[in-house]
C-alpha cells in the first residue's frame, strides 16, 4: 500500500516537472529569442550596444525621440489610469454593495461591456467624444486615460468585487460607523486595508493593459509606448524589440511583486 | 465609568415595500437598564435596534436619547456601541487595535488608548489574547473583543444585535452571563435583541415581546413568564399546553379544575382554550387515572412527560427527573393542574 502511494507520488512529481518545463520553454523561448536578437552585433558577434543605449536615458532621448516621448506618455498614462480607475471604482463598488445591492448585476453587466466591444469599434465611438475632450482639456496623450479607464473596467471591477466578496463589508462598515467613523474613514481605515490585494490586482491589471494598448492610441493619433515601438520597428528593429522585452519583463516583475506582497502579509498574520 | 442616559422610542414606523417592519413602536428605557427585545423572525426587533443605532431611517417617530431627538443624527455621531450578530472585528487589526479603533477616532493619545483597550480586554476576560488577529480567535473570543470595542469609548447606549446566536450552546450561556456582569459593572443603558427567550429572560431587567412591529408586552422576565398579557406572549415565551376549558365569571374550568384568569376583565363566559405551562401540570401514576403516558424526555434535572387523555387531548407536564422511573410510557396516570393564573384564547 505504502509502496503504491510512493510510486504514485513519484509519477505525479515527474508529471509536474514535465508540465512546468514545457510551459517554461514555451514562455522563455520567445523572450530568449528577443534577447538574442537585441544583442546581435555586426557579423553575428555579441553586442550589448542596444541595451547600453536603452539604459542611458539622456542618450536614448536624443537617439530615439519618438521612443522617449512614448515612454514618458505611457508612464503618466499608467499612473493616471490606475488612479482614475481606483478612485472611481472602489467607492462605487462598495456603495453598490452597501446601498444598492439590487443593481449589482446591472453594474457588473455594464462593467463587462468594454470586453465585448472591439477596440477598433470603440475608437469609432470615442473619436467624437475626444473632439470634446480636446476642446475642454487639450489634445495631450494623457487624455487617453479616460479611454483606458473604460477599457480596464471589466478587469478592475472583477478584481475589486472579488476582494469585497471575501469580507463582510456591510457588517464591517456598520461596525466602523457605530464606533464613530465617517464614510471616508470607513473607506480608508476599514475597507481598503481589507481589500488591499484586490486593489493591487486591479492596479496591476490596469498597468498591464495600459502598457500593452496600441489600437486606440494609434487611431486617435496619440503617443504611447506601443505606438512608439511600432514606429521604431520601421527604422530600428533592435531597439523596438528591446523595448518590448523590457515592457514584458516589467510586467512579470510587477506580477511577482504582487503575489509576493500578498503572500508575505498572509504569512505575517498567520504567525504573529 | 457610566454616563448612561434614558432612551425613548416614540411611535416608530418603518415600512419595507408593503411590509410594516415597525408599526408605531413605543419603548422607554431607564438609564442603566438592560431591556431585551424578544420576538419571532420578522417582528421588527432588529429594525428597531438598527434605527436606534442610526443604521436605518424610520419613516416617522421620535428617537430620544436623554433629552435629545437623534432621529436626524448620523450613526457615527450617535455615541452608541454596538455588537453584531455576525463577527464584525476588523480582520486587519489585532484584538487590542480593534478595541482602540473608537478611541483613536476620538483622538485619545496613544498611551491612554492602549491602556484603556487593554483594561477593556481584561474586563471581558481576554487580556491574554490582546495581540491576536480575529482569525486566530474562536467565535466566543471574537464576540468578547467586539463587546470590549463597543464599550471602550464609553458610549451612552450599548446595542446588542443577537450577539450570541452564532455561538455554541455552552459558550452562549457563559457569555450571556458575562454580558450581564459587565453591563451591571459599567452601567450603560443596553438594548439587547434576541429570538432566544431563555437568553432574554436570563439577563434582562425588562423583556419586551414584539409582534408585527409593535410591543405586545413589556415587563420583568417573571411578569412576562408568569403573567403573559396576551395569548401570543404566553405561547411565544415558554411552552404552553392548549387545553379546552369553559369560563365562568373570573375562573376557567380546565380538566375539572377551576383556575384563575390572568385578565378576567377582557374574557367572556363560554368555551375557550386555556394556555397552561407544563410546570403547572402534575401527573402521578394511578391505575384508576384516565390519562396514559405516551412519551417522556429527560432534560437533566427536570423531565417532560407527555400524557394523552381519553378525548385525545395531549398534556405535557414538567417534573423533577427523579420521578421518571415511576412513569414509563404506557403508565396510567392522573393529571392534576396547579391553580396558577392562566391566559385563555378563543376556542
Amino acid at each position: 500500500m505504502a509502496g503504491l502511494r510512493k510510486r504514485r507520488a513519484r509519477r505525479q512529481r515527474v508529471l509536474r516537472w514535465i508540465v512546468v518545463t514545457v510551459l517554461a520553454v514555451l514562455f522563455v523561448l520567445p523572450l530568449f529569442a528577443m534577447l538574442e536578437f537585441t544583442t546581435r552585433g555586426p557579423g553575428d558577434s555579441l553586442s550589448w550596444e542596444t541595451w547600453r543605449v536603452f539604459f542611458d536615458w539622456p542618450a536614448l532621448g536624443e537617439a530615439y525621440p519618438i521612443l522617449w516621448t512614448g515612454m514618458k506618455a505611457s508612464f503618466w498614462l499608467v499612473l493616471l489610469s490606475v488612479a482614475l480607475t481606483l478612485v472611481l471604482l472602489v467607492p462605487t463598488v462598495v456603495w453598490v454593495r452597501l446601498r444598492l445591492p439590487r443593481i449589482r448585476r446591472l453594474v457588473e453587466f455594464i462593467s463587462l461591456l468594454p470586453l465585448t466591444v472591439p477596440a477598433i469599434v470603440l475608437v469609432v465611438g470615442l473619436a467624437p467624444v475626444y473632439a470634446w475632450v480636446v476642446y475642454f482639456v487639450g489634445g495631450s496623450s494623457w487624455t487617453l486615460m479616460f479611454a483606458y479607464t473604460i477599457l480596464a473596467l471589466p478587469f478592475a471591477y472583477r478584481a475589486i468585487d472579488a476582494g469585497l466578496s471575501a469580507i463582510d463589508v456591510r457588517t464591517l462598515s456598520e461596525a466602523a460607523r457605530s464606533l464613530g467613523s465617517s464614510w471616508a474613514t470607513v473607506m480608508w481605515r476599514v475597507v481598503l486595508p481589507n481589500i488591499r490585494s484586490a486593489v493591487l490586482s486591479a492596479a496591476f491589471l490596469t498597468v498591464a493593459l495600459v502598457l500593452g494598448e496600441f489600437t486606440i492610441a494609434s487611431l486617435l493619433n496619440r503617443d504611447n509606448i506601443q505606438v512608439a515601438i511600432n514606429q521604431l520597428g520601421k527604422s530600428s528593429a533592435q531597439m523596438s524589440v528591446a523595448v518590448s522585452l523590457a515592457a514584458l519583463v516589467l510586467a512579470f516583475v510587477l506580477l511577482f511583486l504582487l503575489s509576493f506582497a500578498g503572500r508575505r502579509r498572509h504569512r505575517e498574520r498567520k504567525t504573529s | 465609568m457610566s454616563n448612561s442616559v434614558g432612551v425613548r422610542l416614540d411611535g416608530l414606523r418603518r415600512q419595507f415595500g408593503g411590509v410594516h417592519a415597525l408599526d408605531g413602536l413605543d419603548l422607554d428605557m431607564a438609564p442603566g437598564e438592560l431591556v431585551a427585545l424578544l420576538g419571532p423572525s420578522g417582528c421588527g426587533k432588529t429594525t428597531a435596534l438598527r434605527i436606534l443605532a442610526g443604521l436605518e431611517d424610520a419613516d416617522s417617530g421620535r428617537i430620544m436619547v436623554g433629552d435629545k431627538d437623534v432621529a436626524n443624527v448620523p450613526a457615527n455621531r450617535r455615541d452608541m456601541g454596538m455588537v453584531f450578530q455576525a463577527y464584525s472585528l476588523f480582520p486587519h487589526l489585532t484584538a487590542v487595535e480593534n478595541v482602540e479603533f473608537g478611541l483613536r477616532l476620538r483622538r485619545q493619545n496613544a498611551a491612554t488608548r492602549r491602556q484603556r483597550a487593554r483594561d477593556m480586554l481584561e474586563l471581558v476576560g481576554i487580556g491574554a489574547h490582546a495581540d491576536r488577529y480575529p482569525q486566530q480567535m474562536s467565535g466566543g473570543q471574537q464576540q468578547r473583543v467586539a463587546l470590549a470595542r463597543a464599550l471602550a469609548f464609553q458610549p451612552q447606549v450599548l446595542l446588542l444585535d443577537e450577539p450570541l446566536s452564532a455561538l455554541d450552546a455552552k459558550v452562549r450561556v457563559q457569555l450571556r452571563e458575562e454580558i450581564r456582569r459587565i453591563q451591571l459593572e459599567v452601567g450603560t443603558t443596553t438594548l439587547f435583541v434576541t429570538h432566544d427567550q431563555e437568553e432574554a429572560l436570563a439577563i434582562a431587567d425588562r423583556v419586551g415581546v414584539m409582534r408585527a412591529g409593535r410591543l405586545e408586552q413589556i415587563g420583568s422576565p417573571e411578569d412576562i413568564y408568569r403573567s403573559p398579557a396576551t395569548p401570543f406572549v404566553a405561547e411565544f415565551v415558554g411552552l404552553s399546553n392548549r387545553l379546552p376549558g369553559r369560563v365562568t365569571g373570573d375562573v376557567v374550568e380546565v380538566l375539572d379544575t377551576k383556575l384563575p384568569l390572568v385578565d378576567a376583565a377582557t374574557v367572556h363566559n363560554g368555551a375557550v382554550t386555556a394556555l397552561v405551562r407544563p410546570e403547572s401540570v402534575d401527573v402521578t401514576a394511578d391505575p384508576a387515572g384516565t390519562g396514559r403516558v405516551v412519551a417522556v424526555s429527560f432534560l437533566g434535572p427536570t423531565a417532560r412527560v407527555t400524557a394523552a387523555l381519553p378525548d385525545e387531548t395531549i398534556v405535557v407536564a414538567q417534573l423533577a427527573s427523579a420521578r421518571l422511573p415511576d412513569l414509563p410510557p404506557g403508565t396510567a396516570v392522573r393529571v392534576i393542574l396547579r391553580p396558577v393564573p392562566v391566559v385563555v384564547t378563543a376556542a
